[in-house]
């Protein structure tokens, strides 16, 4: 868990590191333009900022200064790198986490009644619209939302943050997609369930079909459909990267779009271990949780 | 060296074995279908379209659809069904190339990796775990986005996102594999690490690459309509999919149809490879061939 962290750390030192063209210069042009460029300003850059020294030096620095909190200063406007993700980290995970919400409403319960309802009707329609979402690129579905109640409905605003009508349309973009993965995920972990022995007994011995489903296979099914959400977290931080482009909503997402049409460096740089860091969290998080859903895990480790 | 049953005769029952199961799913044969017409459609492309892709006409700009012009005019007169089917083109390369390079290097790797074990075996999975702490999107965004905006760069990030997938599998299989009779077998008649890794160790692995590799088709052409979307792929005047789709966004109010058609050949394309795929994995599965003897 630590070595991925610092593996994460020494990739994303080292993508920086590597990139084409020679940092100090670069540097040079995004504060001086490329008019004032002369080579005694970007030696001195080169000085100033350490990057005559060693690799392995520059990147001890620079994971001292990362452990510390500081993560720099964004080459285009000299601000702290780190207040800047600060600032827009709320907004992406108000959308990711409504997003999250939106996409367990509906997954959840049109898997279990799928698997249910097995090969009926609403099976089959559930399955046909989680097959759509699960191909449709949310770049495109972001745009046809935007087209169809924005501009010809006029219900919610074509983009921006604001209240509540501004975060009714990304959440839908970015919701459904999971929703449509996560509904799949649950219908066959819920049929694979239905068909143990225990159920049988728990029918047997006339058990209301509410009880058992809602109580003895819901639990089990679930097992899976939590460790997805591992996986479906880095579907949504991909998400909120095309979604807040889409619609403008100032959160890390777009500020990576943005610094990197800008090669503003730092932020990329940033921008990337704060997502990274998120994502290897959230896994641990769900590592937890899975011993939590299914205690066989945890006696397996006390043996 | 001496072989106890020529190789063709075994493999060939095995195709038509897959070919037979992939008949009795329907949404394989659509994706099926779809995937070939797809590859005439960018075989075929000059013969085809109707129009220049490239060549602009001013005073066409934005023009609805129309019986000379199917899908419409873009914002600088191109007739977009001729680059739609250009753009099959593109995606195709796309996807055949950064499938071709990750699932070959991926597969050499999990092999190396879990056929020799030790340190190897260490770096190469320690380098995967790295790689998969990233989503991989944004990975091959911020490779993609400090290489510079290209096709070519897209293509390389998503080739070093992609491979750890095959790794990790291909691992999977053969370190399952190493322990089965006929490697020890292989071994106790003295042949060669080398030949034991690829004639016989191989190809336990080869049914999951093959439909990680269709899946993956799916997942690299949305991935990199999705960057060229973001501005970081193809470049104009190329047509592509993702990238008529984001010069589109501008025209939303006025020429809807610049939206419409570009996301719905993505999304065709993903779903026909996922059907393809899925089928595929069923035809494959050796857990469904048992159900189906009992």
């Amino acid at each position: 868990m630590l070595a991925i962290v610092l593996g994460v750390t020494v990739l994303t030192f080292s993508l920086m590191h590597f990139t084409p063209g020679d940092p100090a210069e670069m540097i040079a042009i995004a504060r001086y333009g490329m008019e004032d460029l002369t080579q005694e300003g970007i030696e001195w850059i080169r000085i100033q900022e350490g990057l005559d020294a060693p690799v392995w030096v520059q990147y001890g620095r620079w994971l001292n200064h990362v452990i510390h909190g500081d993560l720099g200063r964004s080459l285009i406007d000299g601000g702290l790198v780190s207040k800047d993700i600060m600032y827009r980290f709320p907004a992406t995970l108000q959308l990711a986490l409504a997003s999250m919400i939106v996409s367990l409403v509906i997954a959840i319960p049109v898997g279990i009644l799928s698997a249910v309802k097995q090969n009926s009707a609403m099976d089959y329609l559930g399955m046909t619209g989680a097959l759509i979402g699960v191909s449709m690129p949310n770049f495109w579905l972001g745009l046809l939302l935007v087209l169809f109640f924005s501009v010809y409905l006029g219900w919610f605003p074509v983009c921006g943050k604001g209240g509540i009508e501004h975060l009714i349309l990304p959440v839908v973009t970015l919701g459904t997609g999971m929703a449509a993965i996560t509904t799949r995920l649950t219908r066959s972990s819920m049929l694979e369930v239905l068909r143990q022995n225990y159920i049988r007994t728990a029918r047997a011995k006339g058990l209301a079909e509410k009880l058992v489903i809602g109580k003895h296979a819901f639990k089990n099914a679930m097992i899976p459909v939590v460790t997805i959400i591992g996986l479906q977290f880095a579907f949504l931080l991909e998400g909120t990267v095309i979604v807040e482009t889409i619609f403008a909503w100032p959160g890390i997402g777009r500020l990576l779009v943005d610094s990197i049409f800008a090669r503003d460096f730092a932020v990329i740089q940033g921008c990337a271990l704060v997502i990274a860091t998120i994502f290897v969290l959230v896994n641990l998080a769900v590592d937890i949780s899975y011993a939590y859903l299914d205690p066989r895990i945890r006696y397996e480790r006390r043996a | 060296m001496e072989r106890a049953i020529p190789a063709r005769e075994k493999v060939s029952p095995y195709i038509l074995e897959v070919v037979d199961g992939l008949k009795e799913n329907r949404l394989a044969v659509v994706g099926l279908a779809i995937v070939v017409s797809l590859v005439l459609m960018a075989i075929l492309a000059p013969f085809i379209v109707p129009h220049d892709p490239i060549e602009l006409h001013l005073d066409l700009r934005l023009l609805s659809p129309s019986w000379q012009y199917p899908l419409g005019t873009d914002d600088l007169g191109r007739c977009i069904l001729s680059r739609l089917i250009y753009g099959t083109r593109v995606s195709l390369q796309v996807g055949v190339m950064v499938v071709g390079i990750t699932a070959i290097s991926g597969s050499l790797l999990g092999l190396t990796a879990g056929y020799l074990g030790g340190i190897i075996d260490e770096i190469i999975m320690r380098i995967v775990d790295v790689l998969l702490a990233f989503p991989g999107l944004i990975l091959a965004l911020v490779i993609a986005g400090l290489l510079g905006p290209g096709l070519f760069n897209v293509m390389l990030a998503l080739s070093v996102v992609g491979w750890t997938r095959y790794a990790r599998v291909v691992r999977g299989c053969v370190l399952s594999a190493k322990e089965r009779g006929f490697v020890e077998a292989a071994r106790a008649i003295g042949s060669s690490n080398f030949y034991i890794m690829f004639r016989h160790v191989l190809p336990e692995a080869l049914s999951p690459v093959i439909v990680m590799s269709t899946l993956g088709m799916g997942w690299t052409i949305l991935s990199a309509a999705a960057l060229s979307f973001l501005g970081l792929g193809a470049q104009p005047p190329m047509p592509e999919w993702g990238s008529m789709l984001n010069s589109g966004r501008a025209f939303l109010r006025v020429a809807p149809h610049l939206i419409t058609f570009p996301g719905l050949a993505i999304m065709v394309t993903v779903l026909a490879f996922n059907f393809l795929g899925d089928g595929l994995r069923d035809a494959l599965d050796p857990r469904q061939k048992k159900r189906v003897e009992i």
